[in-house]
């Protein structure tokens, strides 16, 4: 069923890494963003409010850990839709390749790299970033996973309606970073006016950003089980309406 | 033999019809391609032919028609029909940056059987791209690269859709090398083409289309001699009595002079040596003599009436 499908998500990777903004941009930037960020805010700010410090120790991880995941759902975006225009979706098609292995080898690759962004993040983090907390690196993981792999299904449906290679990148954010708005990452979601509270809750990204708030404050998993259902059902809704309207060619 | 007096056919297509929207790509398409021959199917851009070609893939349902290839129906049996076909697509792109020998190394994981890629890519003249990106190889590269791929399950079927579209005549010769070379295996190959003189060197037998429909089926010396009968012989001589004697040549419809040259015109293969004997039995010196045959570019004219760049 799944014939070729590591031998290609392992390509994807070695694709994805040659190209010049690959590695850098995706997986050294945010890197970067977290430990300057990091720095700046820790040493600068902390001292003096009880809320920035609050968002330095939670806040800032999250979103770093959101900008991953957005990060890989729009290069996800760029590149299906480069495969489209150029055909490569279709050559690769016409192999006994079954359409959801090439497109399973595009999450896999992208999850694959994710973890490594974090993985380098947190042994950045380790070392400059100022907080003495312990921090569940394993779980933070596993929720960034999860949130991304929920997000990416989105990823493929902005890639069934983006026309051109060109708009991919532009379209995919601008239907992507107003969610960070909404998340409830800047602003507490108890604190948005009725309307937009019901409009954040429709908003995927709210339950990554709780999920992986909670998990990173230590809270147990089987709190915030809603969360993970949540991203579940989007994936569902996401994938089934992608595999409508998903175009190759 | 089958109905058309070629070998045991393994692909037959007939009454196939797909539109998109409005617009009817092709319509009553009906043909057989017999085992270990070149089949082309040629016209203009648009008449239709890579539509009917990814029907016989299995790539797309026709709206209406059955379609047979290797015993097989190429939409529901697509999977096992891929593993014993081989496919290049027209204007198809790998990754920019996968590597020869990478692309090579994936397709031949995906067959049931796979001959050897390192050979594959010898017998094409890329081994010494093995470690080269996608995206640095020249146009004929790629090409002989997406023909080493639709090579490596070893297949029985090749279909390649305007293969030298884009070359230059240099590679295009190699190319007309290599795919005489697939034949040569055993192979058949269905191709398209809308360049009348890659088709007239190297299929066995072409079907015209144009507008989605199919005008003639033949090999290219059967079209020629079916729609476009009419030599030409241009001589020129110094002889005053020529003309006179041009004339009186069986076969010979038309003869027109200017200065010392002339065009004539006849039907049949033996034009040619009825005018040879007529110039030796009267002692006609001539200082040229060519002969002008019709080609595929002229039948097409002939049925469509334009050129096929038009």
């Amino acid at each position: 069923m799944f014939r070729g499908l590591w031998k290609l998500t392992w390509l994807e990777i070695k694709i994805f890494l040659r190209e010049p903004m690959g590695a850098v941009g995706t997986i050294l930037s945010p890197v970067l963003v977290f430990v300057i960020a990091g720095r700046f805010m820790g040493t600068q700010l902390a001292s003096r409010s009880i809320a920035v410090a609050g968002f330095v120790r939670v806040g800032l991880p999250v979103l770093a850990a959101m900008m991953i995941a957005l990060s890989a759902v729009l290069s996800l975006v760029t590149i299906i839709s480069i495969y489209r225009e150029g055909g490569i979706l279709k050559r690769l098609r016409a192999t006994p390749l079954r359409p959801h292995t090439i497109l399973t080898a595009h999450v896999l690759a992208k999850l694959a790299l994710t973890a490594v962004t974090m993985a380098l993040m947190v042994l950045a983090g380790k070392r400059y970033f100022p907080v003495n907390v312990r921090i569940p690196v394993v779980g933070f993981t596993i929720a960034l996973l999860i949130s991304t792999w929920s997000i990416l299904s989105i990823g493929f449906l902005i890639a069934s309606i983006v026309p051109t290679a060109r708009f991919a990148q532009p379209i995919g954010a601008a239907i992507l970073y107003p969610m960070i708005a909404l998340c409830g990452l800047f602003v507490p979601l108890q604190s948005l006016p009725p309307a937009l509270h019901t409009a954040a809750r429709m908003v995927p990204l709210t339950y990554a950003v709780s999920l992986l708030q909670g998990i990173w404050k230590g809270e147990a998993w089987s709190a915030h089980l809603g969360d993970v259902a949540a991203l579940v059902i989007v994936f569902v809704i996401c994938t089934a309406l992608s595999a409508k309207v998903f175009r190759w060619e | 033999m089958g109905v058309s007096g070629t070998p045991r056919p393994v692909i037959q297509v007939s009454g196939i019809r797909k539109t998109y929207g409005a617009t009817v790509a092709v319509s009553e398409v009906s043909f057989e391609v017999g085992e270990g021959e070149i089949f082309g199917l040629i016209g203009p851009n648009g008449a239709g032919k890579t539509t009917t070609m990814e029907c016989v893939e299995g790539v797309r349902r026709p709206d209406r028609g059955v379609i047979s290839i290797l015993g097989l129906d190429p939409f529901r049996d697509v999977y096992r029909l891929q593993n014993r076909i081989g496919v290049q697509l027209q204007q198809a792109q790998l990754q920019k940056r996968i590597k020869v020998w990478e692309a090579v190394d994936l397709w031949a994981s995906l067959y049931s059987k796979a001959v050897d890629g390192n050979r594959l890519l010898e017998q094409l003249g890329l081994a010494n791209k093995r470690d080269a990106w996608f995206m640095t190889l020249s146009g004929g590269q790629k090409q002989r690269l997406f023909i080493a791929l639709a090579l490596i399950n070893d297949p029985e079927v090749v279909f390649l859709d305007e293969l030298t579209t884009g070359l230059d005549p240099q590679s295009r010769q190699a190319i007309w090398g290599l795919v005489r070379g697939i034949r040569e295996r055993g192979k058949t190959v269905f191709m398209t083409t809308h360049l009348m003189e890659e088709a007239e060197r190297l299929c066995d037998r072409v079907a015209i289309i144009e507008h989605g429909k199919i005008i003639d089926i033949g090999s290219p010396d059967e079209l020629v001699r079916r729609h476009c009968p009419v030599r030409t012989v241009v001589l020129a001589t110094g002889n005053a009595l020529a003309e006179e004697h041009l004339l009186t040549i069986p076969y010979v419809e038309a003869v027109a002079r200017q200065d010392g040259r002339f065009t004539i015109q006849g039907r049949g293969d033996d034009l040619v040596t009825e005018v040879i004997h007529c110039l030796s039995e009267n002692r006609i010196r001539v200082t040229e003599f060519r002969t002008v045959l019709p080609s595929l570019e002229d039948v097409f004219l002939k049925l469509t009436g334009h050129s096929i760049r038009d």
